[in-house]
Order: structure tokens, then C-alpha cells, then sequence
């Protein structure tokens, strides 16, 4: 199936609209970034990480990123800062810091 | 026109009968009085085989209509049936299933709202959720509840319409009155509603979709609220050529409105549901003694039949709209709102009187429609003016 385009979402008219608000297409919620929503994000101190992945378990938005095993990094685009991962590890590895300006683009 | 086999039983039998021949996929229901033999008696056809339904037993109509919506969108026919209380449980689910745009065909039974506590007729749970961008339909008879349930299938199924439909009779007094009901053979009705063709099937899963997504920051909602607008329009076009269809079928005409007497009617009387029986007969008898009265019974609510309504009222010196609901706070009932909206465009200015009858099954005896009509003739004769609104026959 052809990728849904919504390029010219802003120009559809009437029938254009898909039926019921369907979206004629599955799995595509990593395609919505919700990183703005986020006013605090995750720092990792990588000493005290001992690798249980406990926070790849509980964070709610899949945002931490596993390479080999591995927790190497968060993804900012999904991240809504809600601190989960900072509450749930055993190790004390993760804080909470203030979102400065640097956000990422949503569109 | 089909071979039909008359019946002597009630309104909720011959609902349930025409829902076993509209072949449903699926029926979530919870029972409330004085739906309860519709759902029961639907539930034993699935039990004797006689119907290939999955039958969902909820614990609430919050359930029912959940449930439904999500068979719906899975791609499956869908009917249910509630009344009162269970509708206005509802609630909040009617209006995802319209904005949806999923097809359910749901039997009302008309019941009161408590406080106080009441199982008796009136349209407040209908009126109630004449909002919520469903299709709805209201029967006089048994006849007209079971013709209805079978035409709401066509209409809500419309690749035009793709609206839910709500099929409603009275409580008791159709639901549970036993009644003479000519009913259609399994085949020609199975023949008549066809196969539905679900759009944006969930269980396609060669074409994958997402159903009840966000659409809240800055989203097309109100493009899709628009869609809707769009649909139950297009809806009343579908409405008269399946009417037209079914009657080549069974012989019996639909109209959105059905009129009698408004030929030359000089007063008249716009009523919903079991009390337009009553009203023709009240009219007869007038009509006997020189009165020229007419009735006017609205069979279709949702899309509202004003330009139909327009027509036939223009030329009558008065009008009385009877509307078994209230509208606490309004001018007049909900009918009463619709009708007086309905007649602003035309070119005569008719005088028009709202009176509130029968809540909460309140009897509406002769006398109360004679006194209706005795109103409108004083009114027609120049001898009284319209006054606010009325609740007939309450002491």
C-alpha cells in the first residue's frame, strides 16, 4: 500500500477528508513527534548505569534507545520528560534537567 | 410486491424478527425495560441457531455501545437496542460512533428519564441525544418499528449516508401492545439489505488502518464535523429511495413526514409516534362535524424533514406542535423548536402552539386532542390568540 500523503493536508477539501478521521494507515504514531511537549528531559550518567534496562521497560513512549543490549541514548522526538525512567532506576543513573530553549522542531 | 405473512405480536418481537433478517454480525446489548424482550428475544434466535450473530452480553450500555463501535469499525454489522436510562449512558458513545462514521442500527424503545422514577412512555431519551449525529426514525405502530428497522440497515449502510441509525417506537405502548404486523420472508429481506461492504475494515489486514485518532492540535476536526454535516444530508435523499424500494416491496409508503387531511386542512396538529394514531382518529371525527383538521406525523427526525414540513403547513391558519419531551428552558418541546424553525421561510406567517403531552406515560386521552383542535379553531377564527406553552391535560 502507497504511503499515506498528507503534504497538502491543508488544502483537502470535502471528500478529500479520509472517512471517520481514519487513518487509511497502521503503526504510524513515530511519525508524530510529542518531544515539545517536554519540559524537563532525562540525563544519563553512564558510571552509575549498570545496563538493567528497567527504564527501556517502563518508559511509556519507547524513547530509550537500545544498541546491543545496551541503553545508549533517548529519543528527544518522543521523550515527553515525564520522568519515569528517572523514578524507576535502581541505580539512581538518571535525572531530571530542565528543558532549555534547544528543542527539537515539531512540525 | 414480496409474499408477507400477517402476525399478531408486539412491537419488540417483530423488531427483534427484523433484526434475525437483517443478519447482524454482532449485537451488544444490555437489557433495560422496556427494550428488554427485543434483546431477549434476539438472544434466543442465536441460541436456536436461527441467526448467525455474535452476541455480546455487556455489563452496562457504556459496554453496549462500546462494544458495538468497536465491531463496527472491526467491519462488522452491528445492531443493538436500548431505551431511556441505557440511552443516556450512552451517551458519550453515540456521538464517536456517528463521528466515526460506523453504521450501527440500534431499536429505541421510548421511556422516560428519571427523577422521578419512571418506565412509561415519553421521547426524552430520543430528544435527548437528537445531537449526536445519528439517523433517527419513529414509528407509530409495531408495523412501522419493524418496516423502519429493516430500512435502517439500508440507509445507515449507504456509501453516501455511513451514519448510525436510531429506530425508535414507543414504550409499551408499541413495544409491548400486541398488534397485526405483516411481515416480509427471510429471503426477500436478506435480498433487500444485501451484504454490507465495510469501508476501513480494522480486520483488513491486507490494508491496515488507524481508527479514533487525535485530531486535537490544530487537527481537521472541524473539517471532519463538516463530513458529517455533509453525510446526514446526503442521507435524506437515500432515506426516500430506499423508502421507495422497500414499499415496491411490502406496499406500505414512507414519507419523512406522513400527512392526512392536510389537503384542505385549516388546523393541524404535527405529531411524533404512537399519538398520531389517536390524532387522525380525533381528526376524523372533527372532519364529520365541518372541521377541517388535518395531522401531520413526523417519521423522520434526523435529518428533519423542514422543507416537507414547510410545505404542508403554509397554507393552514394554525398550527399545534405536540412534543412528548421536554426542553427545559426553550420556547417549546424539541418538535415544537423544529417546526416553528421550519415554517420561518414560509410565506404566510402561521400561528403556532407548543403543547407538552403524555411524559412519562401520562395518558393522552381524546378529550386532550379535541381540546388541541378546539384551540386551533378559536385561533383560526380570529377568537383567541396563540399563548405560550401549554401542558396538556396536566392538573
Amino acid at each position: 500500500m502507497a504511503k499515506w500523503d498528507i503534504s497538502r493536508i491543508d488544502e483537502w477539501k470535502g471528500d478529500e477528508f479520509p472517512l471517520g478521521a481514519c487513518i487509511p494507515e497502521s503503526g504510524n504514531s513515530r511519525e508524530y513527534v510529542t518531544g515539545g511537549w517536554r519540559s524537563q528531559r532525562p540525563v544519563r550518567d553512564s558510571e552509575k548505569c549498570t545496563q538493567c534496562l528497567i527504564c527501556w521497560i517502563m518508559c511509556p513512549d519507547s524513547a530509550i534507545v537500545v544498541v546491543d543490549e545496551k541503553v545508549t541514548d533517548f529519543k528527544l522526538d518522543h521523550c515527553k520528560g515525564c520522568g519515569v525512567c528517572a523514578n524507576e532506576c535502581p541505580a539512581d543513573a538518571i535525572t531530571m534537567v530542565p528543558e532549555g530553549c534547544e528543542l527539537p522542531e515539531v512540525k | 410486491m414480496a409474499t408477507q405473512k400477517t402476525v399478531s405480536t408486539t412491537g419488540n418481537i417483530v423488531v427483534a424478527d427484523a433484526m434475525r433478517q437483517c443478519r447482524p454480525d454482532v449485537m451488544a446489548a444490555y437489557p433495560i425495560t422496556p427494550q428488554t424482550t427485543i434483546v431477549e428475544e434476539f438472544a434466543a434466535y442465536v441460541a436456536q441457531g436461527r441467526v448467525h450473530t455474535e452476541y455480546i452480553t455487556v455489563e452496562s450500555e457504556h459496554s453496549a455501545m462500546s462494544a458495538c463501535i468497536g465491531a463496527s469499525a472491526a467491519g462488522a454489522r452491528v445492531m443493538t437496542a436500548t431505551s431511556s436510562q441505557g440511552l443516556a449512558l450512552m451517551w458519550e458513545e453515540l456521538h464517536i460512533a456517528s463521528g466515526m462514521r460506523l453504521p450501527i442500527i440500534m431499536a429505541n424503545a421510548n421511556r422516560a428519564l428519571s427523577a422521578p422514577i419512571n418506565i412509561h412512555c415519553d421521547h426524552s431519551d430520543a430528544m435527548g441525544a437528537r445531537d449526536a449525529g445519528w439517523v433517527m426514525l419513529f414509528a407509530e405502530t409495531a408495523q412501522e418499528a419493524y418496516d423502519n428497522t429493516i430500512m435502517a440497515t439500508r440507509i445507515g449502510e449507504n456509501p453516501d449516508v455511513l451514519l448510525p441509525v436510531m429506530s425508535c417506537l414507543d414504550g409499551f405502548i408499541t413495544t409491548h401492545s400486541i398488534d397485526r404486523i405483516d411481515v416480509l420472508d427471510d429471503d426477500t429481506v436478506a435480498g433487500f439489505v444485501g451484504e454490507y461492504v465495510p469501508q476501513n475494515a480494522l480486520l483488513d489486514i491486507d490494508q491496515p488502518v488507524t481508527h479514533g485518532a487525535f485530531s486535537g492540535l490544530g487537527g481537521p476536526f472541524f473539517e471532519f464535523k463538516r463530513a458529517q454535516r455533509d453525510a446526514i444530508e446526503r442521507s435524506r435523499e437515500v432515506i426516500k429511495s430506499v423508502a421507495a424500494e422497500y414499499s415496491e416491496l411490502s406496499g406500505r409508503p414512507f414519507g419523512a413526514i406522513e400527512t392526512w387531511g392536510m389537503e384542505d386542512a385549516e388546523v393541524a396538529i404535527v405529531v411524533i409516534g404512537s399519538t398520531a394514531g389517536n390524532t387522525r382518529h380525533v381528526a376524523r371525527q372533527l372532519r364529520a362535524q365541518g372541521v377541517k383538521a388535518g395531522v401531520v406525523k413526523v417519521r423522520v427526525f434526523r435529518p428533519f424533514p423542514y422543507a416537507e414540513l414547510a410545505a404542508t403547513l403554509s397554507g393552514v391558519k394554525a398550527v399545534a406542535v405536540m412534543d412528548r419531551a421536554e426542553s427545559f428552558g426553550a420556547e417549546g418541546g424539541p418538535l415544537f423548536l423544529e417546526v416553528r424553525s421550519a415554517l420561518y421561510d414560509a410565506e404566510t406567517r402561521v400561528p403556532i402552539v407548543g403543547y407538552i403531552y403524555g411524559l412519562g406515560g401520562s395518558d393522552v386521552r381524546l378529550d386532550l386532542i379535541e381540546r388541541v383542535y378546539a384551540d386551533l379553531s378559536d385561533i383560526a377564527a380570529g377568537t383567541a390568540q396563540p399563548g405560550g406553552l401549554v401542558y396538556l391535560g396536566a392538573r
